[in-house]
């Protein structure tokens, strides 16, 4: 009879055997993506392509979320304080909540679904329909055709929809603003600059391109590791938005303890 | 020439190839037959290195498959046309695209006209109108995908040809269209073929050689003659199957 903590044990040492294969998997990608730069030719063209294509399909989402989060921090921000602080800190309250966590983070868990389920599932589907078998008994490196346009599109366009997100959600809460208190504009110019770091506009820079590089690579990993058939396309479509979200998340502290607090 | 001795491969607890000796001489063309799931198609990967043997040795023009480094295994490749089961076509590019990456050299690659001139006469080859080349594989047939399938498989001129279940899904007149494709590509481009293959009546029409894979190993490999007149139980069995439905569906 099995000792009563098998079980759990058993468990546990599948889960750390499982993540140090994906970790294993996930290197050897990112050593083929390092090895595929040198073909610029074949990935800078299809970068490109897929850049457009990422950036001009999701601008319209980024654009309604962006400027209702913007209206409604700008409104529950001035419920808060409509009375206690001087009415130009909220311009520099609603700014900074913009620009250095909410246009950063919302967007890039916005764009892990919309631009991480996409890169999952064509290159899930690709591998069960072996399409990808075909370009490597063609002598091409999937790389270089596949996997770094995508990685260099989302690295590329999440930093890019993040500052348009930044923009239209500080417009939005400052007309949020003014319609529920009686702040100037020169009130929210005023708290706006007066808080302002240009470290802050780089620090969400950052954030940006670090979320777009994972939510490429970890999409691109999980639909390159597709397996059996249809079903195996919907696990790694899932897999790859929870995945690049939790990342994400981990990131976004790591990053506020490291930039802000070293 | 292409050489498989002693090749076993297992999926998890499944065997699926045990000890397979296997042999393609240049120029001709060999049918590699057997049930569903007994690993044929696991065993044609293993000719380009798409699938690495767990023992045993994978030899093409003397070359020893799963040892070559990448580059020697990329260049390997372009010897070695592959036809996929369900023509594994790029579903985001047109019949030119796709037939154009199949061209081995990167510099005859990147010069349009030549790419055009090439995939015409590989369209050409495989019986496809150059009109074809603007549509998307979506807009194809299936046995229209399957011959740019092998379109693109030639388009780098390679000296191997591995098809992996070429006629599978064809209606009889589309599947004898692509028997006789198969025997005339190996005419015309003088190319050495392995054929994976359900279909008897076709494999007897197009192959010098046959070949069974049963139960994870070969059990007999000789000309049509001799495969047909064989009295193993298990070569029986599986032609006379065939047969019976063959005359069926007749």
């Amino acid at each position: 009879m099995p000792a009563p903590f098998t079980g759990p044990v058993r468990f546990l040492g599948r889960f750390i055997l499982s993540g140090l294969a994906h970790l294993g998997r996930l290197s050897l990608l990112v050593a083929e993506v390092i090895r595929g730069f040198a073909q610029w030719r074949i990935w800078l063209p299809r970068s490109v392509a897929e850049a457009a294509n990422v950036g001009g399909g999701s601008l319209f989402i980024v654009l309604m979320i962006s400027a209702f989060a913007g209206a409604v921090t700008a409104l529950q921000a001035g419920y808060q304080w409509q009375s206690s602080l001087p009415a130009y800190v909220l311009g520099g309250v609603i700014v900074e909540t913009i620009v250095l966590e909410l246009g950063p983070v919302l967007i890039g868990l916005v764009l892990a679904g919309r631009i991480g389920a996409r890169y999952a599932a064509e290159l899930g589907t690709m591998r069960v329909t072996e399409q990808i078998d075909a370009l490597e008994s063609l002598g091409r490196s999937p790389a270089s055709h596949l996997i770094i346009p995508r990685v260099l599109a989302s690295t590329v366009m999440v930093p890019v929809l993040v500052v348009i997100a930044d923009v239209v959600a500080v417009g939005a809460g400052w007309i949020g603003v003014k319609e529920v208190l009686p702040i100037t504009d020169w009130d929210f110019r005023y708290g706006a600059q007066y808080f302002w770091r240009s470290f802050d506009a780089w620090y969400s820079l950052i954030k940006a391109v670090s979320f777009g590089c994972a939510i490429g690579l970890i999409s691109c990993y999980m639909g390159f590791n597709t397996k059996q058939g249809a079903e195996g396309v919907g696990k790694s479509t899932t897999a790859a938005v929870v995945a690049s979200s939790v990342i994400i998340l981990l990131l976004n502290v790591l990053l506020a303890r490291i930039l802000l607090h070293s | 020439m292409i050489v498989l001795s002693g090749v076993r491969k297992r999926f998890g607890e499944q065997v699926v190839l045990d000890r397979v000796n296997f042999e393609v001489q240049e120029g001709e063309t060999v049918a590699l037959m057997g049930p569903s799931g007994s690993g044929k198609s696991v065993l044609l990967k293993h000719i380009n290195g798409l699938l690495r043997p767990d023992a045993g040795s994978v030899k093409v023009d003397g070359l020893e498959v799963p040892t070559l480094k990448r580059q020697q295994l990329a260049e390997l490749r372009t010897r070695i046309g592959y036809v996929f089961q369900n023509g594994a076509l790029f579903d985001s590019m047109d019949v030119f695209e796709n037939v154009r990456l199949g061209i081995a050299d990167d510099s005859k690659y990147r010069d349009l006209d030549y790419a055009r001139d090439r995939v015409r006469e590989c369209l050409r080859l495989v019986n496809l109108h150059p009109d074809e080349m603007r549509k998307l594989p979506a807009q194809l047939s299936g046995g229209m995908r399957k011959r740019v399938g092998i379109a693109r498989a030639i388009a780098g001129a390679p000296k191997y040809l591995l098809y992996d279940e070429p006629t599978s899904g064809l209606d009889p007149v589309n599947a004898d269209v692509i028997d006789e494709l198969v025997k005339r590509l190996e005419e015309e481009l003088g190319v050495t073929s392995v054929m994976v293959t359900h279909d008897v009546r076709g494999a007897f029409r197009v192959a010098d050689r046959l070949a069974l894979l049963y139960d994870s190993t070969i059990v007999l490999e000789a000309p049509p003659e001799e495969f047909r007149a064989s009295a193993d139980p298990r070569v029986r069995a599986f032609l006379e199957r065939d047969f019976d439905s063959t005359s069926f569906a007749a």
